[in-house]
Order: C-alpha cells, then structure tokens, then sequence
C-alpha cells in the first residue's frame, strides 16, 4: 500500500522563539524536510532612510543606532565615515583610536550574542547565551562609561566623537582585556569539540565560495565560505592600516565555521584593542565642526567592516543641511538572500540553525 | 541487612492498605514533582550564572505553588478548529498513566501500593500510553506545529522502547524476577555495577522516552514553538507540565529501583535512600539538559537504531552467557569484567557510527 503525502505550508514568523525578531520564512515542508522556503522581509520596516532625509546630519546619528542594535557604536562610525568623506572633515587622531576601540569592543559583544543565539537555536538550553551575555555585560558596562548609554549609544559625532573618555575607563578597559581570554577559552572548551555540536552544525548549510561571491555576501558569513575579505584590510579606513591583526576564514562554509570565525574573531578583535589602547594618544576628541553640516553637492559612501558583514552608508548631498538621499547598505539584509539556498534539503532544525548562524538583527534588514 | 519485607496485607486489610497508599503516593508525587520544579529552575540557575525564581517564599520554593496558581486561574483556550472533545481529554489521558507507574514503585520494603509479579513489565506498558495522549493533543490542536511535535514523540517512543525494554531484560535476567521488589532484593550488588551498559542504555532510552534534553524534540522552543503543546492554556497545560515532570520523577525512581539498589543503603531511613537515590539522578538528568544542545530527528532516530539497539543486544547475550558459566560463584568478579566489556563497546561502536549528516535530495 502506498500511502499519498503531500507537503505542506508552514509560516515560520513572524512571531517565533527563533527568528530573532519579526522574519517570516514561508515554509513549504515534506514531513520534516524543507522543500521550498521563501523569505518574507518588511515586518521592522521603520523608513529609516526617509526620516533620515528630513534630519540634519547630526540628527541622523541616533537613526543609526536603530539599524542593528546590537552594534549601535559600529552603525555610528560607518555613518560618520560617510558624512566626513562627503563634507571632508578631518578626524582628531585620538578620536580615531577611541572610535576603534568602541568598534571592536562592539564586534566582541555582537558576536557574543551571535554566537550565544546561535547555540541556543542548537537547542543548548539558555547556558552558552546566558554565559556570552554575562560578558557582554562588562563590555556593556564600559560603555556605559564612556557615553551613559547601554544598547543606543548615539556616542560618535560628524569629527570625533560626543566626548573623551573617563578616567576609569582604560583600568577598566585594560582589565577586561586581560580576563576576556579566559572566557573565550572557556567556550571552547565547552563547545569546540561538543559531539552534538559537531553532528548538528558541521556540513549544514553550506554556503559554497561562488554562491557567496555572487551575492555579495559579507563578514563571518563569507569569510566562514574560504574568502579572506575584510574592508578592515582590503580597503582601511580609519586608522586599521596601523594594527596588526590576521583575517580567519574558514574552509566549507557550514554552520560550524562560521560559529569558528567568530570566536576567532574575537581573539583577533581582543589584539587590536591591546595595540589601540598602547598606542591612544593625548588631544582633542572633536575637531571643529559647524552645528548645521552644509557639505557640497555631491555623494559618498562610507563602509566598515561591521560585526554582520560590510555596512555601508551612501549620502547624496544637495548642499543642504540634511541629506537627500540616506541609503544603507545593510549586510544581514545581503548574507540572507542566499537563504533559500543554504536550507533546501534540510530539515525544520537545521533551517533554524543555519537561520541562526548568519546572525541577522531584524532592525538592520527591513530599517 | 534486615530485609524483613512487611506483610502484603501491612497495616491490615487490603482496601486500607489500598486507600492509604493512594492517598501517600498520589500526595508523594505531587509533592516531589513541585519540589523537582523548583529545584530543576534553582539548579539549572546556578549552573547558568544567573539566580533563578527566589521571591516567593524562602529561595522561592513557593514558586510552582505561585505558578500552579496563575495556571488555574487562566483562561483555558480550545483552538475554533481544533476536535474539542479530544483537546480536552489529552492531557487526562498523558498524566493518569504518568501517576499509574507510582503503583509498583517500592518506596521502602513493603511500601508499594502493589508487588506485582510483573511490576516492571506494568511499567512498560503503562508508561507508553502517555505518548497517546501526546498524539492526541497534537491532532486536536490543528496547529502545524503541534502536529509536527506529536509526530516527532511518536516516533521517538516507538524507537527508544526497544532498547529500553532490551536494557531492562538484562536487569531482569541478574535478578531472576519482574517484580520491583524482587529486583531490589536481589541487589546486594547494585546492579549499575553488573550492568554497567544496560543503564547506559537505558539511561539514554529513557531521556528520550521522557523527552529531556538533548532528546526534546517534540517541545523544542526554538523550532516548533512549544510542540504538542502550543495551543494548550490554563490547567490542561499544567497537567502536560505536570506529565512532563512526572516523567521525569518515574524515570528517577525506575532507574534507583532498576540499577541503584531501590531503598538499600546503610545508616539512613530506607525510603530516605529512595529519596536521595532519586534527586541524584534527577540532578543527573538537569545537568545533562543545561549542557548539551538538542539532536535532529533523523540523528535521534539513528542513535536508537545504530547504537543503542546493537548495543543492548549485546549486552543481553553477554548477561545471559554470564550468568550461564557463572550461576553460583561471587558476583563481583562479573563487575571489572562488565565495566570494560562497556567500554570497549562503546568505544568500538562510536568509531563506526557517527551522528551523520540529514540533506535529503529534492
């Protein structure tokens, strides 16, 4: 006797423990097996890049910080960046260092919670994210410090940035850097060599080096898939061409690697923090900036090597005080359109996975 | 060690015998499960690095008492499309045989509501009927997930029984008896040591059986929602709760009867040692569930198949074969013998079986 299945449509999300806010994947499933799956975006879609265009370019800043959330201090440099290429502002050299030391701070705690979620899309009942999160406080804690703010720091300005930093702020930052090693040695030994882990992350999802090429994916994700490519390096911006620092990459491209990338970008985000903060020089914080930002007619694009990939911001400018055109290049946005790809063939938790491990923040894709 | 088993019929006749133990066990399971909820939250807090529920009452013990509260007074939720009749009789039909093992439970010598002869065969049977109900409240709930969740339990029980029972044979075979108390009688060396692979396995089987991680598939929040139970609201999920954990309490009591030598130990009050016996193991299975991530369904079905059942069939031919040459001489000499023959075997068996991978051409 043969019995006559069909498949059948589930929607994942909007709302569901796993899709890191309001995604909605459109299931089609045989019994367990993931047939088809549709993506569905637009359900965060706040029209970011139009109120940024009725806002000076001040007033853009804490418009940023609402984009990926978890990496506000990243958001605002990217954007910053962006304004200072277009009104060609000069940046004092201490206001590089401070902002490089809050970027990589901020990739260190947005791969905490990368990581952390991921695990628990694994099925790790809350312990690697509640042990990543007790981290990511103390770096929460710092900069809180700096800026009194915890998740929307709205810290850098068009220039330098908002203000120096405290006093407490480098024993406390020189005091993290040296326990943060302990901890990330922690995780490995609690995950590297998991037998379960293994079984359910290494070979799943694969996003092959061409695919990645062809959609123009970026961070963890693309570098997981064998490319050695960080705007850190290929196209440096900021101060980065003055530290040292190596770009890991992984080899297949599965979950796995892309979990490892991250760890080990960590370690290498841990280096440049050490050198920076040697090397922080004393001065001004803000160079001299008019309250109302007239820069010339024209465009720029400012990008950065974002915790989630390549972050881009493309100004138009008619030489008023806001801009008139806003367009952010958002990386999570790019990594899932090789969604579908990645999870034909696959099972409904191995789709949560591989959703997990590209590590997306929903205010980011829809803006 | 006195063993004096009390007299069937103790404290006199049968009905008072009958109606007193109803009253202790259905009182002691409550109880335990209440107190396993809210030391599961307490432990899993600490080994989490955060505090867990301590408001209610010293520590928040009173929290499941809170929580058992709250759940009586909400609304109780019945899908529009859903089959109404067989909604509300699942969760009756998945927590009465949860409550039904207690029955052949020894607790002390003597204290069991009923010394079968075949307890332990009850046990199995009974303890299947819960995944009944589970299947029901996924049909009637008319919710994808709910289906997918039911589905997964099935498949799951049906797999992880054979094992299970086969690890139990082996149990049986040492003790020469299916009722609990015999078995527990017979442990003068507890029999995790004779049998060191059987409760492997059985241990394994049974979080599958009973759902914890790294086997909960069919409640994993981060895929189906909460599986079987999603659209289940007020006492009718209470009682899934209840099942879910009362689970977990027979399946501590079976393997302390089983392998851990039931009530026997020196100094302390026997039931005591039944106590303690069952909190450990119920710590046991905690640990496991705040450590490990969840496997995938084909992986689980896999495990069942290719490691467990090969495994507990050897285990049984080695037990009968050991029992065969060895029927009169001192039992210990089996003990360092079993524990390697364990680790050879499972040495050997996971070089050759690895948790594969699960992409299906389509």
């Amino acid at each position: 006797m043969v019995i006559k299945t069909e498949p059948f449509v589930v929607n994942i999300g909007p709302a569901h423990p796993s899709t890191h806010g309001v995604f909605r994947m459109r299931t089609t499933l045989d019994g367990e097996v993931i047939v088809d799956m549709e993506p569905v975006f637009g359900y965060l879609h706040r029209g970011i890049e139009k109120l940024a265009e009725e806002r000076t370019y001040t007033g853009c800043i804490p418009l940023t910080d609402r984009l990926d959330y978890l990496a506000s201090m990243s958001n605002n440099l990217a954007y910053c960046l962006a304004v200072e290429k277009l009104a060609g502002i000069p940046v004092p050299e201490r206001a590089e260092y401070i902002r490089v030391i809050m970027a990589e701070l901020q990739r260190i705690a947005s791969h905490l919670i990368a990581v952390g979620s991921f695990l628990n899309d694994c099925g790790a009942f809350m312990t690697p994210i509640l042990y990543m999160i007790r981290e990511r406080e103390k770096i929460l804690d710092l900069f809180e410090m700096v800026c009194g703010q915890r998740l929307t720091y709205n810290y850098m300005r068009v220039g330098g940035v908002s203000q120096d930093i405290p006093d407490e702020f480098l024993p406390a930052l020189d005091k993290f850097l040296k326990e943060m090693p302990g901890w990330i040695d922690e995780y490995d030994r609690l995950l590297k060599e998991n037998e379960i882990l293994l079984a359910r992350s290494k070979g799943v999802g694969i996003l092959p080096r061409e695919l990645a090429v062809n959609t123009s994916a970026s961070g963890p994700v693309f570098r997981a898939s064998g490319v050695k490519w960080d705007i850190r390096r290929a196209d440096p911006y900021s101060i980065y061409d003055r530290f040292e620092f190596d770009i890991p990459t992984g080899s297949v491209g599965d979950c796995y690697d892309r979990y490892r990338v991250r760890i080990e970008e960590m370690q290498q985000s841990l280096r440049i923090l050490k050198q920076a903060m040697e090397q922080l020089p004393k001065g001004e914080v803000r160079s001299d900036v008019p309250h109302l930002i007239r820069p010339p007619v024209g465009e720029a694009y400012g990008h950065i090597e974002a915790p989630k990939g390549e972050l881009g911001f493309y100004l138009v400018s008619d030489n008023s005080i806001a801009p008139y055109r806003f367009h952010v290049r958002a990386p999570t946005l790019i990594n899932l359109t090789a969604l579908r790809d990645m999870m034909v063939g696959w099972k409904v938790a191995d789709l949560i996975i591989i959703f997990g491990s590209i590590d997306i923040c929903m205010g980011e894709v829809d803006r | 060690m006195t063993m004096a088993a009390l007299p069937p019929d103790w404290p006199g006749g049968f009905w008072l015998h009958w109606g007193v133990f109803v009253v202790v066990i259905f009182v002691f399971v409550m109880a335990t499960i209440m107190g396993f909820i809210w030391f599961e939250r307490r432990a899993m807090a600490i080994m989490q690095a955060r505090l867990g529920p301590n408001r209610a009452g010293p520590f928040g013990v009173l929290q499941p008492v809170a929580d058992g509260i709250k759940v009586m007074l909400k609304e109780d939720i019945v899908p529009a499309k859903g089959d109404k009749v067989v909604h509300w009789l699942a969760p009756v039909v998945a927590f009465v045989p949860a409550l039904m093992i207690f029955a052949v439970v020894p607790f002390q010598g003597g204290a069991i509501l009923a010394d079968l002869n075949i307890g332990i065969l009850y046990i199995v049977a009974i303890s299947s009927v819960t995944t009944v109900g589970v299947f029901m409240a996924g049909w009637a709930s008319n919710n994808k997930y709910s289906l997918l969740g039911a589905m997964r339990q099935v498949a799951s029980v049906v797999s992880y029984e054979i094992p299970v029972v086969l690890s139990i044979v082996g149990v049986v075979l040492l003790a020469g008896s299916l009722s609990m108390q015999q078995i527990v009688m017979a442990q003068d060396i507890p029999f995790i040591l004779l049998q060191p692979l059987g409760f492997l396995l059985f241990f394994i089987g049974a979080l599958a059986e009973i759902n914890r991680a790294p086997f909960d598939l069919m409640e994993a929040d981060s895929e189906i929602v909460a599986g079987f139970h999603t659209e289940y609201s007020g006492m009718k999920f209470a009682l899934f709760y209840l099942v879910e954990y009362g689970e977990a309490l027979a399946i501590s009591a079976i393997v302390t009867t089983l392998f851990l030598g039931g009530w026997r130990g020196p100094l302390l009050l026997p039931w005591l040692w039944f106590l303690i016996k069952v909190i450990l193991v119920f710590f046991v299975i905690v640990w496991i569930r705040t450590t490990v991530p969840r496997i995938r369904i084909d992986q689980l079905m896999a495990l069942a198949w290719k490691f467990l059942f090969p495994l507990a069939l050897i285990n049984l031919i080695i037990t009968a074969v050991e029992i065969l040459v060895w029927p009169a001489g001192s039992l210990w000499v089996l003990v360092p013998i079993n524990i390697a023959v364990m680790i050879v075997l499972v040495l050997l068996w996971s070089r050759f079986f690895k948790l594969g991978w699960g992409k299906v051409e389509v």
